[in-house]
């Protein structure tokens, strides 16, 4: 018997890279659409301080793309190396959509490797603004894509099982199997709403220290505060048709978030809790009939229990707080992005006051631990399938005893990789902060800065 | 032609693409360091490093297809390949994630340093090494099936001269080919001393190239004759490689016609990669994956046909914006703009 078991370290070794990966992957999904915005409201309103945030934005940008590119490249290689018989069942029904990925990858590398070495090569400026394009349609269309690679392992669809084999096989019908839609409209709201946050508590802490260049970081924060506001609620109402697909097609998955172990109509909405030994739900706080209407937007409808599902294919229960923490985090997110607007209209109140500047600093890191959580969800959920109904992750994982050495090897790389690039990104912005740069590159804007 | 034939074809023109884009960016790292420690760099690294800056991204890109697109036209190589490489390719990950986000942290971020400099050379060597390694297997022999659990030979890879051949064949060719490149590139710039260092460097590294590809051939006449004797069949395939390649040596000792030069060697390695790749038909890996009998369900392998014409429609006219703007703008490699 060995110490250890290859199932467990390969899923642990995929669940560190996908986690190390998602952080980047969400920015690289994200943040060209503020470099885009920022430079096209600069060029529009002729305000430097706009093209100076596209060009920082884009600046940082570089060194999360790098990352990006890197860990990307290591979980599509880690696929095949760790899921060997899962990426050959794959290979033969939706290798198309991982293929149209790389193609999609392949758009946003090239323009953004002409992006970042044209500031100043065309005369009219929109024609440089216009290579943001490309590179917000490639981050988003690769989201899609990989996106629907995912989908189909939670719902597959697009071929029909003989004798252990795939037949008839129709990849388009694969790609977009029944919970693509709602999966992508999800992610891609939930990444611009990440980055948005992310970028608002970078303007945030800026403000707080009041270093100078105020009227810059004032403008970044409106930009990304009402792009959150906006983003976070289409990512709700992509969080709220998830759900309704989940009851319908998955219901185990829901069951397990909200510990809803008997199917009966009138279901309640479990909020956080604890299980005790006799697995009854304690501490909780519990909303009446809510969970039938998260499911089927009726109060007294029904709503499956996790007891109707064989209990070897249970997903864990430790996902409740994963569904619980997302969803908070998300209507947090909502709030404060609406008290922020809604101080901005009252013209008596500062809306950049010490209390909201704060709360703002808290929506970057929160935002991103919900990108984690929500992934853990859905991940976790579908244990121990890796392809639901299909093949669980035992029959895919790899053999190869060596495995374990490879997740120290991988979690080595990680950790190097996430130091430096915190280093790296501290001495970049710091070495080189805004108000320096606007007295180098536009002397004239520093007189109005100093309010 | 049958679906399997144009599958590989295209990835087999992918592989070559990155063996081209990947030898250039390599070989520049390992000249960068050298040309630090021979204190030269002032000459050459600017050149360098204006050709790398906006590409590098590009050439990871080009791997990354490669192998996904093998997994979707040839579903048995994800398992086979995937179960036996776990280790050697688990290196070169590390070894690109290293080189390609140093890159950036030192380009963007901060200073050059003689760490990273040094980093950056080596990993520029040892990942065409560890990559190098899915092609001896190929060749048959070193892995095995048993129980459904594929292993690796560790043993029989380390002390086999065919391994050992390819590897150094891997590392000598990529110098070849990123000096005469950069060569190239200097004379475009019109640097003539950058020009000077990096034509000698092109000169030098054509003599190991070529006796390494022939030590190469005899240690597969050994290990795998039905491969090699297909070699010995398209022989005039060989040829021409050969006359590229005395083209481009001409070119580069009288010192004129850098571009053509290039050209050539492309031509020679792309004539040398397809005729190993068509001596090694009908195997992906000799003899558990048989290029016809491995290849993806129909439908899918026309959907991926479809897929890539639709996205090289998208890709070629990119790529010609890139070369453009960067490659072939005298004024930019330069570095007036």
């Amino acid at each position: 018997m060995e110490f250890f078991d290859t199932v467990t370290v390969s899923r642990a070794i995929t669940a560190m890279t996908l986690i190390f990966h998602i952080i980047f992957a969400t920015l690289g999904v994200g943040v060209p659409l503020y470099i885009s915005i920022a430079e096209f409201i600069g060029i529009r309103k002729k305000d430097k301080h706009y093209e100076l945030l596209a060009k920082r934005w884009a600046r940082g940008f570089v060194i999360t793309v790098a990352i990006g590119v890197v860990t990307g490249t290591a979980i599509a290689l880690q696929l095949s190396l760790v899921w060997p018989n899962f990426m050959q069942m794959a290979g033969n029904v939706i290798a198309l959509p991982l293929f149209m990925e790389v193609f999609a990858f392949f758009f946003e590398a090239i323009f953004l490797g002409i992006y970042l070495y044209t500031w100043d090569r065309f005369k009219n400026k929109y024609t440089h603004w216009l290579l943001t394009l490309p590179v917000v349609l490639g981050a988003g269309i690769s989201a899609v894509f990989i996106t629907t690679v995912n989908s189909f392992m939670n719902s597959p669809d697009g071929f029909t099982m003989e004798n252990g084999e795939f037949v008839a096989v129709n990849p388009i019908e694969a790609m977009l199997n029944p919970s693509a839609p709602v999966r992508i409209f999800h992610v891609l709201g939930g990444s611009y709403v990440t980055v948005a946050a992310i970028l608002a508590t970078i303007a945030a802490i800026a403000l707080l220290r009041k270093k100078g260049a105020a009227a810059y970081h004032k403008k970044a924060l409106k930009i990304t505060v009402v792009s959150m506001f906006i983003f976070s609620i289409l990512t709700a109402v992509g969080g709220d048709l998830s759900a309704k697909y989940l009851a319908n097609h998955q219901p185990e998955k829901l069951a397990a978030a909200e510990w809803h172990f008997e199917t009966e109509e009138s279901a309640d909405l479990v909020l956080f809790g604890w299980l005790n030994e006799d697995n009854e739900v304690v501490g909780e706080i519990r909303l009446p009939g809510f969970l039938s209407f998260l499911a089927h937007g009726n109060f007294t409808a029904e709503v499956i229990g996790l007891e109707e599902t064989p209990e070897g294919e249970r997903p864990p229960l430790i996902v409740h707080y994963f569904f619980d923490l997302m969803v908070s985090i998300g209507m947090f997110l909502t709030g404060i992005s609406f008290l922020y607007l809604v101080v901005s209209k009252i013209k008596r109140w500062d809306v950049h006051n010490k209390f909201m500047l704060w709360l703002l600093v808290l929506t970057g890191p929160l935002a991103m631990l919900a990108i984690e959580f929500g992934w853990l969800y859905a991940e976790l959920g579908r244990q121990p399938w890796i392809v639901r109904g299909y093949m669980t992750v035992d029959e895919a994982a790899t053999s190869s005893p060596y495995i374990v050495h490879m997740f120290f090897l991988f979690l080595a790389l990680y950790i190097v990789l996430g130091t430096l690039f915190v280093i790296t990104l501290r001495k970049l912005f710091k070495d080189n902060p805004v108000e320096v740069e606007l007295e180098k590159h536009y002397p004239e804007l520093n007189k109005g800065d100093e309010s | 032609m049958s679906y399997e034939v144009i599958g590989i074809t295209v990835l087999w023109l992918f592989l070559y693409g990155y063996v081209i884009v990947a030898s250039i960016d390599f070989g520049a790292g390992f000249f960068a360091y050298y040309a630090k420690v021979t204190k030269r760099d002032h000459i050459t690294n600017k050149l360098i490093s204006r050709y790398l800056s906006p590409v590098w991204e590009v050439t990871n890109v080009f791997l990354v297809f490669f192998f996904v697109g093998i997994v979707g036209f040839f579903p048995s190589a994800a398992y086979y390949y995937g179960s036996a490489l776990l280790v050697p390719a688990s290196f070169a990950i590390v070894l690109i994630a290293i080189r390609g986000s140093f890159y950036a942290f030192e380009n963007y971020g901060s200073k050059q340093s003689n760490v990273y400099l040094f980093l950056y050379g080596a990993t520029g060597l040892f990942i065409p090494a560890s990559l190098s390694v899915a092609l001896t297997i190929s060749e048959g022999g070193f892995i095995t099936e048993e129980n459904g659990v594929v292993s690796l030979k560790y043993f029989e890879l380390f002390t086999s001269p065919l391994a050992w051949s390819i590897v150094a064949l891997a590392v000598v060719a990529i110098l070849f080919i990123s000096a005469s490149f950069l060569t190239y590139y200097a004379s475009r710039a019109n640097d003539k001393p950058a020009l000077q260092v990096v034509r000698k460097w092109a000169l030098f590294w054509a003599t190991p190239t070529i006796i390494m590809a022939l030590t190469t051939m005899i240690a597969l006449s050994q290990r795998n004759e039905r491969h090699y004797q297909n070699m010995l069949d398209l022989w005039w395939i060989f040829s021409l490689s050969m006359g590229f390649f005395i083209i481009a040596m001409g070119l580069l000792y009288i010192g004129r016609n850098y571009g053509t030069a290039f050209i050539a060697i492309m031509l020679q390695f792309f004539f040398a990669f397809f005729g190993y790749g068509m001596a090694q038909y009908p195997y992906l890996l000799d003899p558990f994956i048989h290029i016809e009998q491995s290849v993806t369900n129909e439908s899918m392998a026309i959907a991926l046909i479809a897929a890539f014409i639709g996205g090289l429609l998208l890709l070629i006219p990119s790529l010609i914006l890139l070369m453009r703007l960067f490659l072939f703008d005298a004024d930019y490699a330069k570095g007036k703009k």
